[in-house]
């Protein structure tokens, strides 16, 4: 492990010369001949209604339309976690925007002008847009038949209500944790919805050939998911998992949002219907707005008790997800969220319910974070308001507090080993804590901020992934894996990883992005557990291969195998200085012996890995009894601002965050996504204001109106702290830490403007113009 | 009134000649009638960028202008920034693992090439604000300007 030659260098990606010189293909780019379709989506008007009736007529006499379909051509159900959605709206629509005809044109203009002419007769329906008033009695029920749908077991919906999973915590004595405090502070934080705003919006292409064969290109996150939902929502029509091919080219950003399935099973759907043609359906910029997945919106209201010496004691944290209309990927960020919702503290007593709440608004799913930002900003507000008030260092509050290698967990599992402590240490230096800054301009304040975040991978406890590795003539070597390079660098990382155990160059390694028809399986990209996972997989498939090759030369040459190592592209043996054996002479050819026959043959090294430690099987009153999480990655960051006082506005002078990522494969690649990420966090909290009207039609989906930040827009200076506490179980003690970047920006910003202000803002976003307003407020008290 | 009009323009140093509607959005034709594919469709409004080419030297978001207005005008894609290499400045951007997905990098390309050839010492200030109009997800544009900053610092942006 000391003498690591690929893995823990900043080597460049492998796919850089691709995407700088305009060769990287994209979904988009991929030509289909003149016989191309495409199709254009007739939306949903209303919030909530009944379709009565849908009238194509005027809409097929459009010279060019091929054929229109509605829902009733396509009575299939799909979900990842829970089936709450029909490929097209049935006799109801539940949010503006949602799918419910699609017309095919030979050009997209036709679709779309055509598309304008289906005329869909509604009968309004009450409507809910807000979670708190979803769960009251006299509330519209928007899916009266939630008790009849199929999902995982470790969900658990109320029938007859809008809550469509309820995740419990009960962990000691609640009330005598309460009981022992010296002081409690209870309050209530808001996070609105954000969009990923992925630069490529969602793209899907499919075939249904003449010999029934389903081949679908797709901008995604989850080929091998897709394909799954893919056959089993279309089973009906004698489709078998084999029939369908996923192919994903390279992904123009994803951020959670091409996870699962959204907008691809259109593309599937239709070319079913289509047969021998191929079909394209491309989302404007409003439909990837509104119309894949938001993040959820979450209320949280926090109780916590602590002694008098800063030890915390108790806390109930009760989380009201707004889920929107299907929920099949978002009931999973719930009950992650739930899991997790103690954040990275050791509590002796805790109460959480982690609600997921039907509303008429665009349907939710994983977004970066998947749950955790939305419940860090109230806690990690809480935990400094807390500390304050104590008048004990907020920094020194956490430190006090922070959870150690093998605490207990919110659902009774041990905390595994982490640098959190060193992280909070390195990030308190450099962030230079407690040294009180003041600007030259007095209309110009100061604050610093700090938080903590923490982050398990959220998946099925049998998520698992495969690699092939194979050998060429000339020594060097192809990867087949199916995890998505969706810019956090996987097929530079998996060369590294291959590279370290077979010493070969990354230069001889190619990686490429899945088909499934000739990669192995891989669940999805997403959780940040790629390296981890697919890492293992490729470092067992290197292995693999690695014994493989000594075991051909020791037999065929008679060495001893416990003698011989990999160096520079050859074998060589401890005990016979002069041996040196290429590894291209023999890897497809195999080896030559004294008899003049051939040995061995093709080196294809087969990697699987499986968390098979992981269990949801718990109490689901309590939460306790399983081992739902693999791991958590931890990490401290720290923000230093400049507001102006007139306008609010907030200038980030210097943001540090450290990241404990059990060990950096490729530096270069973590820092990036530190430097990434945070810009990303600090986006939903100084920048991104979703706005909808009050019947649930969004009104900004668009980069004029929903800003994201430019190269204007960032801090003056970001310092990306790596920290490597090995993970015991993964390839060279690496762990995920793309996700958790983003984690802490919105409360640090939030405690680095009380901290210059004297202000708490409770409500994301903090934009300038919320600064201002309620520092106009304190100044007039 | 004709629906379609002949134009005749320089497409990364070659002369092409094509029939259009005159209706066609420029990043239209490029990527479905000319194989042209590096610049990327994002917003269809001139927000992001990812579609930024050069028409005569300055950088144009192509899906805000008609195919019909190039005619007698050179266009340059990052196809063809350069004859026998890439350039310095894409170099760097790999050396310095500037991108993740990838999808703005074409549009960052561009506009930054713009700007050396223009200014070949930009403060990071000037660089910043020749990027503002390409939005970037992934990166938070720092190894971006790193990149940029390296170039400059090395001798600009010259073709070896």
């Amino acid at each position: 492990m000391n003498n690591l030659k690929y893995v823990g260098k900043p080597v460049t990606r492998i796919d850089g010369l691709e995407k700088i010189t305009g060769a990287a293909i994209y979904t988009d780019d991929i030509e289909f001949g003149p016989n191309l379709l495409y199709a254009e989506i007739v939306e949903s008007t209303h919030a909530h209604a009944i379709i009565k009736k849908i009238d194509t007529s005027e809409a097929e006499k459009i010279p060019g339309v091929v054929k229109i379909f509605t829902g009733k051509d396509f009575p299939f159900k799909f979900g990842l976690y829970m089936k709450d959605r029909y490929i097209f709206a049935q006799d109801k629509v539940r949010f503006i925007g949602e799918q419910i005809a699609a017309v095919i044109a030979r050009d997209p203009k036709t679709a779309l002008k055509a598309a304008k002419l289906v005329k869909v007769e509604y009968e309004p329906l009450p409507e809910v847009f807000n979670q708190i008033d979803a769960l009251n009695n006299d509330s519209v029920i928007i899916h009266p038949d939630l008790g009849s749908y199929e999902h995982v077991p470790w969900f658990f919906p109320k029938a007859g209500t809008n809550i469509a999973h309820w995740r419990k915590i009960r962990k000691g004595n609640i009330d005598q944790g309460f009981a022992e405090a010296y002081f409690i502070l209870e309050d209530t934080y808001k996070v609105p919805r954000y969009a990923h705003c992925a630069i490529e919006t969602h793209v899907a292409i499919a075939k249904y050939d003449l010999s029934g064969r389903l081949t679908v290109w797709a901008s995604s996150q989850s080929p091998f998911t897709q394909r799954h939902l893919f056959a089993e929502a279309l089973s009906s029509l004698g489709i078998q998992h084999k029939d369908v091919r996923v192919i994903a080219p390279h992904v123009g950003g994803g951020f959670g949002g091409k996870a699962g399935v959204t907008m691809e099973i259109l593309s599937a759907a239709l070319a079913t219907k289509l047969k021998g043609y191929t079909v394209k359906i491309r989302w404007n910029r409003a439909q990837e707005f509104y119309n894949t997945y938001q993040r959820l919106g979450v209320v949280a209201k926090i109780k916590m008790g602590v002694k008098k010496d800063g030890t915390i004691t108790a806390m109930q944290h009760q989380l009201y997800w707004d889920a929107g209309a299907y929920v099949e990927y978002g009931a999973n960020v719930v009950n992650a969220a739930g899991l997790s919702a103690i954040g990275p503290y050791k509590i002796p007593n805790i109460y959480i319910d982690s609600i997921c709440i039907y509303t008429n608004m665009p349907p939710t799913g994983a977004y970066r974070g998947f749950g955790y930002s939305e419940f860090l900003f109230g806690l990690e507000s809480h935990i400094n308001r807390i500390a304050t008030a104590l008048k004990i260092d907020p920094v020194q509050f956490r430190k006090l507090n922070a959870i150690k290698e093998g605490d207990s967990l919110a659902y009774g599992a041990e905390m595994n080993p982490n640098g959190l402590l060193e992280a909070i240490s390195k990030v308190e230096k450099e962030i230079e804590w407690g040294k009180k800054e003041v600007s030259d301009n007095p209309k110009k304040a100061i604050g610093k901020g700090f938080a903590l975040f923490w982050k398990a991978p959220a998946m099925p406890p049998n998520a698992s992934s495969s690699a092939f590795l194979k050998f060429n003539e000339d020594g060097s070597i192809n990867i087949l894996a199916s995890a998505m390079d969706i810019g956090q660098g996987f097929l530079t990382v998996m060369a590294q990883i291959a590279s370290e155990i077979l010493s070969v160059p990354v230069s001889k390694i190619r990686v490429e992005n899945p088909d499934t028809d000739r990669n192995p399986y891989e669940w999805q990209t997403v959780a940040s557990h790629i390296t981890w996972s697919t890492g293992n997989a490729v470092k067992q498939a290197a292995l693999d291969a690695k014994e493989q090759i000594f075991n051909i030369v020791s037999k065929t040459l008679h060495l001893p195998k416990d003698m011989l190592y990999l160096e520079d592209e050859a074998v060589k043996c401890y005990t016979k200085k002069n041996f040196k054996l290429p590894l291209k002479d023999f890897v497809i050819n195999g080896i030559q012996s004294e008899d003049g026959t051939y040995k061995g043959g093709p080196i294809i090294g087969k990697g699987v890995f499986m968390p098979e430690f992981s269990s949801t099987n718990s109490d689901p009153e309590t939460s306790q009894g399983g081992h739902p999480n693999v791991h958590y990655t931890v990490g401290a960051a720290a923000v230093k601002i400049e507001i102006d006082k007139d306008t609010g506005k907030i200038k980030v002078l210097k943001a540090v965050e450290a990241v404990d990522a059990g060990k950096a494969i490729n530096p270069d690649l973590v820092k990036g996504q530190i430097t990434g990420g945070l810009l990303q966090g600090l986006a939903t909290v100084l920048y991104e204001d979703i706005r909808f009207d009050e019947k649930g039609r969004m009104l900004n989906p668009n980069f004029t109106d929903y800003k994201i930040p430019t190269s204007m827009d960032i801090p003056d200076e970001i310092v990306p702290i790596i920290i490597e506490v090995a993970q015991p179980d993964g390839p060279f003690g690496a762990r995920g830490m793309g996700e958790h970047t983003m984690l802490p920006a919105a409360p640090m910003i939030a405690n680095a403007i009380e901290d210059a202000l004297g202000i708490r803002l409770k409500s994301m976003p903090l934009t300038a113009e919320k600064i201002a307003l309620e520092y106009i407020k304190t100044k007039h008290k | 009134m004709k629906k379609t009009t002949e134009i005749t323009f320089k497409l990364n140093g070659e002369i092409r000649n094509i029939t259009v509607n005159n209706n066609d959005i420029l990043l239209d034709v490029l990527r479905d009638k000319l194989g042209i594919k590096s610049p990327k469709c994002g917003c269809e409004r001139g927000d992001c960028g990812a579609c930024t080419i050069l028409i005569d030297n300055k950088s144009v978001r192509s899906c805000l202008i008609l195919a019909v207005e190039v005619d007698g005008h050179e266009i340059t894609t990052v196809e063809g920034l350069s004859n026998q290499d890439i350039t310095i400045l894409q170099k760097n951007f790999v050396e310095m693992n500037s991108f993740q997905c990838g999808f703005c990098a074409p549009g960052v390309i561009i506009s930054t090439h713009e700007l050396l050839m223009n200014n070949p010492h930009p403060s990071k200030e000037e660089i910043k604000e020749a990027l503002a109009g390409n939005l970037c997800r992934c990166t938070g544009y720092t190894p971006i300007i790193d990149a940029v900053i390296e170039t400059s610092k090395k001798g600009g942006n010259k073709n070896e």
